[in-house]
């Protein structure tokens, strides 16, 4: 479990979190959601401790993360793993190359055993082979599966992933999301995903939260969506027309949930 | 303007602690060095042969066409080009070039790896960026860097000689006399002791501007000057200091 308690933060005079208080909950797969500019990624650089935030407090389990010394700091980080925006994989590594680097780093594992843990995890991420590859000679779709692998690969408690579908095609978008909620159940990770995606919210939204300019205007699952009153969520997930119409339509013929929609 | 110096000032002293810390892996810290080591010393190689060469060489011709109808006998000429290829032209000139070369290089390769959130994803692994990124360069040049200007230096005399002997200026005698003339250990001490430094100086800075980099390509573009006028700047003051202390 992670808990942001009273989270602050300003940029020069600009007040970019205003006060977010939320708990992400334990192997499920949280999200938080909201209009680009709402501070979604400013929030979760403070989860992960990339940026102080300048009142409240980051809590991993029972340990107050944004007090931490240098050296609780990376011992928490052992246990993290991130996907980030533009991936950041190393471009002058190979595929391979930029998964086995966490297990070079931090494992005393033999070449052997790291070179069959990256199979194993290009594996589970459908890319069985494209060890030898550049970064820069795949596709987007499958920059962002090798981002997953290296975050896994060490096995890590929690999992953040900074907008892990912006720049892809809706399809490619839904098997992304697929892939990290499945791995999140498998490995009973504690997920964090930024995302400004709806189709996301409704396919894998366990636990959301729904940041507007700085401040968390709601929060709840991927059921309670439809059947909210709160004009800001509906202002996110309904801003094409037409899908308002759509689920307008199926209320009135009695949905209820979004498994007889 | 002037604050926002003493605040990187400050910054960069502080910095210093992150970058001396313990590496997690040792393995992976000399895999760096060696690869370092190795574009420092190989990459840099041709422009520094090269530009000593020509140092010793102008040198020579200079001093020749200043002393020739005096009586200084012309040995002086090889004690000369020695001593002034020893103590300041090896050391600084390579030092300065090598900022320019080795110094924008580590900025704009640092930088870059901040800007492509490269830093960040090995922070979150739970690696000290600082330390990783910096100290196997900084102890890859304090080791190839002095080695470059020992080369330096000897280049530089032979340039000289292949710019005097030859065409006749004066004998190969007269030259091996001056080399071998009125020489003092000393003054190599002080040829390491400038290379050390400058290494440290150059790549520290460098370092420096690449990670704290901020924004876009221009800003890149900037922090990878900064790094070369900064560098030289340091470097400049740096060999005034020395040449202040170990000659009184
Ligand atoms: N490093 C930074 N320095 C200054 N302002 C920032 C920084 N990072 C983000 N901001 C500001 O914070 C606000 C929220 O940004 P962000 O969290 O990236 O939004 P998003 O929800 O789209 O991820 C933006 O107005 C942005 O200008
Ligand atoms: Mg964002």
């Amino acid at each position: 479990m992670i808990r942001a308690e009273g989270i602050f933060k300003q940029f020069g005079d600009q007040e970019v979190l205003k006060g977010i208080d939320f708990t992400f909950e334990a192997g499920k797969t949280n999200l938080i959601i909201g209009r680009s500019g709402a501070g979604k990624t400013v929030l979760l650089k403070i989860l992960v401790g990339l940026f102080a935030p300048t009142r409240g407090r980051v809590w991993f389990n029972n340990i107050d993360y944004t007090n931490l010394d240098k050296k609780g700091i990376l011992a928490i980080r052992k246990e993290v793993g991130m996907l980030f925006q533009g991936n950041a994989l190393f471009d002058s590594m190979t595929i391979e190359e930029n998964i086995r680097f966490p297990m070079d780093m931090f494992t005393p594992m033999t070449a052997k055993e790291k070179l069959m843990r990256v199979d194993e995890v290009l594996e589970r991420v459908s890319l069985g082979g494209v060890n030898p590859k550049y970064p820069s000679e795949i596709s987007g779709g499958m920059q962002k599966r090798v981002g997953i692998a290296r975050a896994i690969v060490l096995k890590p408690k929690y999992l953040f992933c900074d907008e892990p579908n912006s720049g892809l095609d809706p399809k490619t978008s839904i098997t992304i999301d697929e892939l990290i909620s499945d791995i999140t159940n498998e490995e009973k990770i504690t997920t964090i995903i930024n995302t400004h995606d709806m189709n996301s919210v409704m396919e894998i939204g366990e636990n959301i939260c729904l940041l507007k300019q700085g401040k968390l205007a709601w929060k709840g699952n991927k059921d309670q969506v439809l059947n909210t009153d709160n004009e800001e969520l509906e202002a996110f997930i309904f801003a094409s027309p037409f899908l308002k119409k759509l689920v307008e339509a199926a209320k009135k013929n009695g949905a209820t949930s979004l498994e007889n929609l | 303007m002037k604050l926002s110096y003493l605040a990187d000032l400050g910054k960069f002293v502080l910095w210093q602690k992150e970058v001396f810390r313990k590496p997690e892996n040792w393995g992976m810290y000399y895999k760096e060095l060696i690869r370092q080591m190795y574009d420092i010393g190989i990459g840099s190689l041709p422009i520094v042969l090269l530009i000593a060469i020509f140092l010793g060489a102008v040198t020579v011709v200079q001093f020749y066409y200043q002393m020739e109808g005096t009586l200084i006998p012309p040995y002086y000429i090889g004690y000369i080009v020695r001593d002034m290829m020893i103590i300041e032209l090896a050391p600084m000139v390579t030092c300065l070039v090598l900022a320019g070369n080795v110094g924008s290089t580590m900025a704009a390769e640092i930088g870059g790896m901040r800007q492509k959130e490269h830093i960040d994803a090995m922070e979150i692994m739970g690696l000290n960026t600082s330390s990783y990124l910096v100290m196997p360069k900084l102890i890859a040049a304090a080791y190839v860097v002095p080695i470059l200007v020992c080369v330096a230096a000897v280049v530089g005399i032979t340039g000289g000689y292949l710019a005097s002997v030859p065409s006749g200026l004066f004998t190969q005698a007269e030259y091996v006399q001056g080399l071998r003339a009125f020489f003092i250990p000393y003054n190599v001490v002080m040829m390491l002791v400038k290379s050390v430094t400058f290494a440290l100086i150059l790549v520290s800075v460098s370092c420096f501007q690449g990670y704290f980099v901020k924004g876009g390509s221009i800003e890149l573009g900037a922090a990878s000057t900064r790094a070369v006028v900064f560098g030289d700047i340091m470097i400049l003051l740096a060999d005034y200091f020395i040449a202040v202390v170990l000659t009184t």
